[in-house]
């Protein structure tokens, strides 16, 4: 990660995002690039904006002002196929939002062969190679139903990877577990950081945020409050707001 | 009593036959065109093109707010004056039920989509997949499961509204009850006969329905 020469490559730039849901300024103008091979954490508090932050990188929220950069095109651009662009860039949800009627392995080859027009075969070799990655090769024929949420949310994930996305976005995949299940999700993200995934996580687990991130952004208020190594803003906060949030959580 | 009921069974059983025939296919005609139109409906119910929404909405909002017997009467008065051909009074009366129906199927269908997750549009999407492909592969086979059940009931609804069209004498179960009263002079033996029949098959019918509900739901399990 660190010391890679890629970094200095820009994955996602935002300018000037701004983002109101009717009277309610939920993002008040964020400026910021993401590099390849970065690993950023996103934290602050609850309706803050870190989420619809996260959701206007692939557009699943419509900015109302502002561009989003994916490698260089301005995604909001409206003569762009932004589904292109979101295949590159993979979303891991709260909720999981697999698909209940689908069996787990067609939840991962349904995309790839629809809309790459990957071979059904092929699609196949991916999902369960994938699938092995995250120990959840023999639940391969099982309906989502029958799985745990943490076996889901790693569906989940290998889902939005056979896509072979050059980014991953991360909403809170851990918010929604059951204490126990929070590690072996977790997991599966540091793995992915390690083999130098480009990542972007919201997250309120600030061991983790700490642990494997490279930048951390505070947002609240609809922009970056303070942003810095995991070093810096966990260990010497700066910004008032920072500090009262870090001091109300850790 | 029981043994008029028997007797005048086994004398008049075809009128009753014939008769739950007739009911049986207008309700299928009706819910199987019903849907058909409901779907356009719902579809552009739930397009972004207002004035489509508008209009679906004034066509609901009219269909369930009057009466079904008065909206008969209208097709039936209506249909061979504007078209100036001489239209059979069934054909009418088939239209006239299939446009009502399908202001309610138009709305089951809508709930039925709408019932289904935001979550599972947003995950589709974020995939990359397209909008046509979340709907036909992600959307609907969910929504499938919402709106079947309610599909069914309105199958077993129609049975009972078709008996409507026993006021313009259409060949169905309660025209049938009129037709073996008249020419038996025994009113109430005839509607017991008649009723019978309508609760026989709706229970028959609604137990179907429990069960394909039940199998549909499995892999939820």
């Amino acid at each position: 990660m660190s010391g890679n020469q890629n970094e200095t490559k820009p994955m996602i730039h935002v300018e000037n995002l701004k983002k109101s849901f009717g009277k309610l300024d939920v993002l008040q103008g964020i400026t910021e690039t993401i590099f390849e091979g970065e690993v950023v954490s996103v934290i602050g508090p609850s309706g803050g904006g870190k989420s619809t932050f996260l959701r206007c990188l692939n557009l699943l929220e419509a900015p109302t002002d502002g561009k989003v950069f994916f490698r260089g095109t301005d995604i909001t651009d409206k003569s762009v196929n932004i589904d292109q662009f979101r295949q590159k860039m993979g979303m891991v949800f709260q909720n999981f939002n697999v698909f209940p009627h689908l069996k787990v392995i067609d939840n991962i080859t349904i995309t790839p062969v629809l809309e790459k027009k990957m071979p059904r075969a092929e699609a196949e070799a991916l999902a369960c190679q994938l699938l092995d990655r995250v120990g959840l090769l023999d639940k391969k024929d099982e309906y989502p139903g029958k799985l745990s949420g943490g076996q889901k949310q790693r569906l989940a994930i290998v889902r939005a990877l056979a896509m072979e996305p050059d980014v991953m976005l991360f909403d809170e995949p851990t918010s929604a577990l059951d204490p126990e299940m929070v590690k072996e999700v977790l997991n599966v993200v540091r793995d992915l950081a390690n083999q130098g995934m480009t990542i972007v996580i919201v997250t309120h687990e600030m061991g983790f945020a700490r642990e494997v991130s490279d930048r951390v952004f505070f947002i609240d208020n609809g922009i970056i409050q303070e942003k810095g190594t995991p070093e810096e803003l966990f260990t010497s906060p700066k910004h008032p707001r920072t500090i009262e949030f870090l001091g109300k959580v850790l | 009593m029981l043994e008029t009921i028997i007797k005048m069974w086994n004398k008049y059983s075809y009128v009753y036959i014939s008769g739950l025939t007739g009911t049986l296919c207008l309700a299928a005609i009706t819910v199987l065109c019903g849907t058909l139109i409901g779907i356009v409906l719902a579809v552009m119910r739930l397009s972004r093109v207002k004035p489509l929404q508008w209009l679906v909405r004034f066509y609901v909002w009219v269909l369930r707010g009057t009466p079904i017997l008065l909206q008969l009467y209208f097709f039936w008065i209506f249909l061979p004056r504007i078209t100036g051909i001489n239209i059979p009074d069934s054909t009418c009366i088939i239209i006239a039920l299939i446009v009502n129906a399908s202001s309610y199927v138009a709305e089951v269908i809508r709930a039925g989509i709408q019932a289904v997750d935001k979550g599972q549009t947003e995950a589709a999407r974020s995939l990359g997949m397209t909008g046509v492909h979340t709907m036909t592969r992600i959307i609907l086979p969910q929504a499938v499961k919402n709106i079947l059940p309610a599909l069914g009931n309105e199958f077993i609804t129609m049975i009972k509204q078709a008996s409507l069209a026993s006021v313009f004498f259409i060949n169905e179960l309660t025209t049938s009850y009129k037709t073996v009263a008249s020419a038996t002079f025994r009113q109430v033996e005839s509607i017991i006969i008649a009723g019978l029949i309508y609760l026989l098959v709706t229970t028959v019918l609604g137990r179907i329905l429990a069960l394909v509900e039940w199998r549909m739901n499995a892999n939820e399990r």
